[in-house]
């Protein structure tokens, strides 16, 4: 398994993404969460829609018509092309989580330290070893 | 050899021949109303009764009319079909009226005709309560005056009424129906609010009669994404005349198309398709398939509960005794014939039924 080195931290800020050549013609798309960072395959497992270029919202649920319960807002992922919505934490579709999935990749911070101690592939930046890096198991 | 399956009808139509049918069921105001404002039917534009399909030509009177006694009903449907159960859904324009308090009271005095003039006369025949839809009190008021006579085993609405069905004005409604045990029974047919099609009023019969078809999908999403098939979920609504093989494909898109804009409307938590399945019956008279395909369409339906066995008397939807649509498999019919109406009514359970003979 690859380990892609997709960025410096601060180059994904909280809320913000990150799409990476994962060789092969794939393609990762690398969100933050809070600090938190999650990786997913940027094709919509529905007919290969860029999820990089879709709409992050809040998971809406509701007791009963008429009540909208609103929460972990920013963590639903929408595909642009027919707004499936993915929990970007799982990778889990929201109507069908257990067989409509998109793929997810660990994602890890690793000190430039560490990764100048290699193996890694894909690696296109230049690592400083005081920086933190977003390193995606691919 | 196996034992006949005695068939539950789900959609047979009384036709008063005239509005001096229902006076007597009336109060002495209305009914003078009747004779002073010179009221003398309300046959409905949804079926004009010289149009062939409203009355099947074998069936028609020597006056040209027919559904207006028992007797026509057991001459011609209930002993050659071998009904046991028959559900009367009288379509008489009453829900037409746009003053609701003749409104009202034309309705009630339909309800009373069909109690006294045909379900007292004939222990197979159990009955839809009309429902005057001008507003949800008064329908709900209706639903409480005859609910107590278990022979009403369903609330009868049309398909094309005033503002859509599953809007939450009419939960009241099916509150009330699912406290009495009743199903909401959804016929074809218009109250002329608004034209039988989105797009506008209809040159033909033809048009019209079809357009049916076009209120049932609009209905059926209605009352899936308003959330009242959620919030009611022990509602049972059975689509009378609505046709069959529309729903699959209707389903289809209105799946797909929730699956992006599900936010809309929360509340739509599982697949709009399998509350559909849970809780919508279809009467299968008319079907609307060649007997070659009718197995596939049925496949797609994925469910063999929801088909409801239906002569539809007296429109003429079959010749001679075909009454059951033509490429249903026979193992369908113990379901089709009778089993899934005695799990869609609960008033027609065994012991419902068990009572009914007893009567």
């Amino acid at each position: 398994m690859p380990r892609i080195v997709a960025g410096p931290v601060a180059e994904i800020p909280p809320g913000g993404r990150k799409l990476v050549e994962a060789g092969e013609g794939r393609r990762i798309v690398v969100f933050n969460l809070d600090g938190d960072f999650f990786a997913l395959s940027d094709r919509c497992p529905h007919q290969g829609g860029s999820l990089c270029r879709g709409a992050q919202s809040g998971h809406v649920s509701s007791p009963e018509p008429g009540v909208y319960t609103y929460e972990r807002r920013g963590e639903m992922i929408r595909c642009p092309w027919h707004y499936w919505e993915f929990d970007i934490r799982t990778g889990k579709s929201w109507f069908d989580p257990r067989r409509v999935q998109v793929r997810q990749f660990p994602a890890h911070v690793e000190t430039g330290a560490a990764l100048i101690e290699g193996p890694y592939q894909a690696e296109t930046y230049p690592v400083r070893v005081e920086d933190a890096y977003v390193v995606v198991d691919a | 050899m196996t034992m006949p399956i005695r068939r539950i009808d789900v959609d047979v139509h009384p036709m008063p021949t005239s509005l001096k049918a229902l006076t007597p069921y009336m109060d002495a105001f209305w009914a003078d109303q009747v004779v002073e404002r010179g009221m003398t039917t309300l046959d409905s534009q949804s079926w004009p009764i010289g149009s062939p399909k409203t009355i099947r030509a074998d069936w028609r009177d020597a006056k040209g009319r027919g559904a207006s006694t028992v007797e026509e009903l057991q001459r011609q449907c209930l002993d050659p079909f071998d009904v046991e159960i028959a559900i009367l859904n009288p379509l008489y324009g009453v829900q037409l009226l746009f003053n609701e308090d003749m409104c009202a009271a034309f309705t009630r005095a339909l309800n009373d005709w069909v109690r006294t003039e045909w379900l007292d006369r004939d222990d197979r025949l159990r009955a839809s309560i009309v429902l005057p839809m001008h507003t949800p009190e008064q329908a709900v008021a209706e639903i409480e005056r005859l609910a107590g006579d278990r022979r009403f085993v369903q609330a009868l609405a049309l398909v094309m009424g005033e503002v859509p069905l599953g809007r939450r004005q009419w939960w009241p409604v099916f509150e009330a129906c699912v406290k009495h045990g009743l199903t909401l029974g959804i016929h074809a047919g218009s109250a002329y609010r608004h034209p039988q099609t989105s797009v506008g009023w209809t040159t033909w019969y033809l048009e019209e009669y079809a357009a049916n078809q076009q209120a049932f999908q609009s209905t059926l999403a209605s009352l899936v994404t308003e959330g009242a098939l959620g919030k009611f979920p022990s509602l049972k609504v059975v689509m009378l005349e609505s046709g069959v093989t529309w729903l699959p494909a209707f389903l289809w898109r209105l799946q797909k198309v929730w699956k992006g804009v599900r936010f809309e409307v929360p509340w739509v938590d599982r697949l709009p398709a399998e509350i559909v399945r849970d809780q919508v019956r279809l009467s299968a008279q008319p079907f609307d398939a060649p007997p070659d395909q009718a197995k596939r369409i049925l496949d797609h339906l994925r469910s063999d509960e929801m088909l409801l066995w239906a002569s539809d008397w007296p429109h003429w939807q079959f010749d001679g005794d075909a009454a059951i649509p033509p490429g249903i498999p026979e193992s369908l019919l113990p379901k089709l014939l009778r089993g899934n109406a005695l799990a869609t009514y609960p008033r027609l359970s065994p012991q419902e039924a068990r009572k009914g003979d007893a009567a």
